[in-house]
């Protein structure tokens, strides 16, 4: 028993630091529907400013705590709030986490570039001195760090619930969280009181942030803000135990988590698969893909609790394209100018490096086209396409060391495997839609990058050497040009079977039932079989153009496949557009471009390009076709319309029209029929 | 404050005047006129789908008017927030569910009491309330989601009937209701208007709106295809409904009384 409590008292303060972020994310989500994943990077920012004015400036920590967590976090939430979540409301729930998404990706890299500092977080102690053990419980010594994060912790979450229980602020803020609506009939200021849950929201991340950096010994470095996503994993984790509801019980769950997180490291052994590391590792996985799986009450957390739901108007559509025969000729050989001309520059004068940078685009591209699938096609996020590529790679790099497999058989094996454990995704995830898929699959990355890329027989975390294939005389380790010529071919075949599936059965049922689950159900269709198909080919694409990518490189670690990379690869491709095979093929170039431009120009600033297409995520609500798709469909429509206009001014000077002026809209589009 | 040829009397609580609303790119409500005068009850009849809830949502804020202007007593709330036209004595008892399920019966009423400041006095409304509706009082800590559809309708009537507002809006109160119960939401909305509420019925099932307002406005396609003294509706409405065509549009607005 006391050895019991010598590892359970210590996960104490960890479970507080959750609590805070899972209780966070209960208040935001409940008072303004936004699923904030952004909290993560709200907890860094927090732990950022309280490090650099204590560290760097040398300011009073009390002082540094003022300004960092009820300056700074509660201003951060507020401008999320005014300038993003307030402009779309009506979006979906989907909208919302891929904003969120971006705004995940972009701040911590952000941050230390906005403050020129990149030096890792020093600052151990707030409050009390974590070096100081200050009681003993139990027999096990409780030092600083942990009683200042557990006192602070229980203070602000008993204010809370006392203040929305009990306060007439708190009933109105809990009639808001009811029915934004109904409760401005009540005559309540809803934005207001929303805006404000969004400040008490932010304080709990900011706090969460700071309490974090005793806890973690001062180890924390901007350039891996991942502990902070760990945080809000086992944070999201509570809520979600929590049904996103109850604060209370979000509250109990997180301290649990942090105890259970505490008792496997003195629980298990420290060598074997099991080792004490994978599974702590992999245990925000377990509980929240056991949560999300057997949680009944949350399968109904997107069904929007307010009544007055039906005042929202409908979500806008995407413009529709005006089509002109004479567009369609110059734009199709525009098209095929653009290719022959990237093969021939590719294959002759453009640089050693630029090569490079074009033949990890197309890879990309490759990767990208399975987001075309499942998301652009099937409507479900996946947070996990990163995970499904390093599957691929590693497969790959193991059976090329170990069986001498030729690379590309073992890319196709890589892709079958990826392929199999899409399929088992989509299987054992049956039941969950939008956001908790989205979750379930964030929650698989996890598990990947915690335990299945420690596997030895799956590279064990260290670096595999994924050869570059040979076929017959070609070899491919050979500069990049013939790479490229490869990867182009591997594109193109993966574009055609994308383009046949949209076309074909499954793709017209998914065009007709995507984002109505209702009508589905209403029809009969069980989505259960278009989901697997898709979620089948779209992992199995993504582990091939991981393998092709692993082999690109040569030598990939886990590192190469992180689940950051899943969120950053989902918001790439949402940004410029997900719906179609063009928007892939632009997203995997802009992105392997920009990174080039960026390092070659901006060699100090790691991580900027994120920040951009972060930033870009948050015009996703406004365009969900993305926004590349949309400037061209804008674009293209400008020109059509012009046309037209001229063929009317035409038609009145060669002749005064009796019909009078004719409708300047489809006049093209049914003559050239 | 008023127009100095028309009395305080002739400041109708209500002037809606060519009101137009769209829910994205559907369009809901066509050059809508009509008005509730002071004291009056006034029942606004259709169809289902003929843009009644549409009318009163745009009239409390809930959904934006695309033309048009909303006045409430004289004052242009137009452009105002819901919660800000709650607060001039406009209430709007939705379609559907129209209290805070998660909240308890005594919290609901307090919410909508707080307005009236000072403890004492909520205390007072609150019993007020409970007298008027004694099963109320019997479930006051009981979540009012697990009332009854009945009783979650006498719920929102208790809010009005302890603090009348200058208007009330009700819309669809009686649907799906059983036909005791009905009279007693009934029987509550002439207490209301006794206690000197001005109200807005909005009901597909006619009778008894018709029983207790005094003017009526038929709806159809989001336009006002009737209006007039509610003795002559039921026959309008067989014209209409049954023939074809709009019929007289009613009296037309007049120039609206502005400060
Ligand atoms: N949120 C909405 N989005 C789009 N159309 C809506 C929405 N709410 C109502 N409508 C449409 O507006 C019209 C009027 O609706 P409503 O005012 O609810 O009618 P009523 O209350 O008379 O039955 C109907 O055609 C309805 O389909
Ligand atoms: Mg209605």
């Amino acid at each position: 028993m006391s050895h019991f409590l010598d590892y359970a008292i210590p996960g104490v303060p960890y479970g507080c630091d959750f609590a805070l972020m899972a209780v966070g994310l209960v208040l935001t989500f409940r008072a303004t529907g936004v699923f904030n994943l952004a909290f993560g990077a709200q907890a860094f920012t927090g732990a950022f400013i309280f490090d650099l004015l204590v560290t760097a400036h040398h300011v009073n920590q009390w002082v540094a705590f003022m300004v960092a967590v009820l300056v700074v976090s509660p201003l951060l939430g507020l401008a999320f709030d005014r300038f993003l979540f307030r402009v779309i409301p009506t979006a979906s729930t989907t909208a919302k986490v891929v904003t969120a998404l971006g705004l995940l990706i972009a701040i911590p890299q952000a941050i230390p570039i906005i403050f020129r500092n990149t030096t890792s977080l020093q600052t151990t102690g707030f409050w009390l001195d974590p070096g100081h053990v200050y009681l003993n419980l139990a027999g096990s010594p409780v030092n600083g760090g942990q009683l200042s994060t557990t006192v602070v912790t229980l203070a602000v979450a008993a204010a809370l619930v006392a203040m929305l229980r009990f306060t007439a602020f708190g009933l109105e803020m809990r009639a808001v969280v009811e029915s934004r609506r109904l409760a401005q009939l009540e005559g309540i200021n809803s934005k207001r009181t929303a805006a404000w849950a969004w400040v008490l929201s932010s304080v709990l991340a900011g706090l969460a942030g700071v309490l974090m950096l005793p806890l973690s010994g001062g180890n924390l470095v901007p350039s891996q803000p991942l502990q902070f996503t760990t945080l809000l994993v086992f944070g999201l984790t509570a809520a979600a135990v929590a049904s996103v509801r109850s604060i209370p019980i979000a509250l109990v769950a997180g301290i649990g988590l942090g105890i259970l997180q505490n008792l496997i490291t003195g629980y298990l052994p420290n060598s074997s698969i099991l080792s004490a590391q994978n599974v702590k590792e992999a245990l925000p996985f377990a509980v929240l893909a056991g949560v999300l799986l057997f949680n009944r009450e949350l399968r109904t957390i997107e069904v929007s609790s307010d009544p007055l739901a039906a005042c929202d108007p409908p979500p806008p559509l995407p413009a529709v394209a005006i089509r002109d025969p004479r567009l369609s000729v110059p734009m199709t050989w525009g098209f095929r100018l653009v290719v022959v001309g990237f093969l021939v520059s590719a294959a002759t004068w453009v640089p050693d490096y630029w090569v490079t940078a074009l033949a990890s685009g197309l890879v990309l591209s490759v990767i990208f086209l399975s987001i075309t699938l499942i998301t652009g096609m099937g409507g479900w996020l996946s947070l996990c396409q990163a995970s499904f590529a390093g599957l691929g790679a590693f497969t790959a790099g193991e059976l090329a060391a170990h069986l001498n497999l030729p690379v590309l058989l073992g890319a196709l094996v890589g892709a079958l495997a990826a392929a199999t454990t899409g399929a088992v995704i989509a299987l054992v995830a049956a039941r969950l839609s939008g956001l908790l898929l989205a979750l379930f699959t964030l929650a698989f990355a996890l598990f990947a990058d915690g335990l299945l890329f420690n596997l030895s027989w799956l590279g064990g975390g260290n670096t595999v050497v994924v050869p570059r294939p040979q076929i017959g005389p070609v070899d491919f380790s050979r500069g990049d040009r013939n790479f490229l010529g490869l990867a182009f071919v591997v594109l193109v075949v993966c574009a055609i079977l994308v383009k046949l599936i949209q076309r074909g059965t499954t793709g017209m049922v998914l065009a007709a039932l995507r984002g109505s689950p209702t009508a589905a159900a209403s029809l009969g269709i069980s989505m259960l079989r278009q989901r697997v198909i898709i979620f089948t080919l779209s992992a199995g694409m993504a582990g091939l153009g991981g393998a092709l990518y692993g082999s690109l490189l040569v030598r990939v670690s886990s590192l190469s496949y992180l689940y950051v990379y899943s969120l950053a690869f989902v918001v790439v491709v949402i940004t410029t557009g997900s719906r179609s095979v063009e928007g892939a093929v632009n997203a995997g170039m802009s992105y392997a471009v920009l990174l080039l431009i960026l390092q070659t120009y901006f060699p100090h600033y790691t991580g900027l390009e994120p920040i951009l297409f972060a930033f870009g995520a948050m015009t996703y609500a406004a365009h969900p076709e993305g926004i590349v798709e949309y400037q061209k469909t804008r674009w293209l429509n400008r020109v059509a319309r012009a046309l037209q206009a001229l063929d009317a001014r035409r038609a009145r000077t060669a002749g005064p029209d009796p019909a009078g002026p004719q409708p300047a809209t489809v006049g093209g589009d049914i003559s050239g029929a | 404050m008023t127009d100095p040829a028309a009395g305080p009397a002739a400041v109708p609580i209500l002037d809606v005047a060519g009101l137009s609303a769209s829910y994205g790119t559907f369009r809901a409500l066509f050059d809508v006129s009509f008005r509730v005068p002071d004291g009056a009850v006034v029942a606004l009849l259709g169809s289902n789908g003929a843009g009644k809830s549409t009318v009163a949502r745009v009239v409390s804020g809930l959904v934006p008017s695309t033309a048009g202007t909303v006045h409430l007593a004289g004052t242009d709330i137009t452009r105002m927030a819901a919660n800000r036209i709650a607060g001039q004595g406009l209430s709007h008892v939705p379609e559907g569910r129209a209290i805070f399920s998660s909240l308890t019966v005594e919290e609901n009423l307090t919410l909508a009491f707080r307005r009236a400041a000072g403890r004492k006095r909520i205390k007072d409304l609150l019993g007020r309330a409970y007298l008027a509706f004694p099963i109320l009082a019997e479930r006051r800590q009981q979540r009012a989601g697990t009332l009854s559809g009945g009783q979650q309708r006498i719920l929102s009537l208790a809010k009005v009937l302890a603090l009348p507002p200058r208007l009330l809006i009700v819309d669809e109160l009686s649907l799906g209701l059983a036909p005791v119960i009905v009279d007693a939401v009934y029987d509550g909305l002439a207490a209301i208007r006794d206690a000197g509420s001005s109200i807005l019925i909005v009901e597909q099932q006619i009778d008894r709106a018709l029983g207790l307002a005094d003017e009526a406005v038929l709806l159809a396609k989001g336009s006002v295809a009737w209006s007039g003294l509610s003795g002559e509706a039921a026959a309008a409405m067989d014209a209409i409904l049954g023939g074809h065509g709009a019929v007289d549009p009613g009296p037309a607005p007049t120039e609206h009384e502005e400060n």
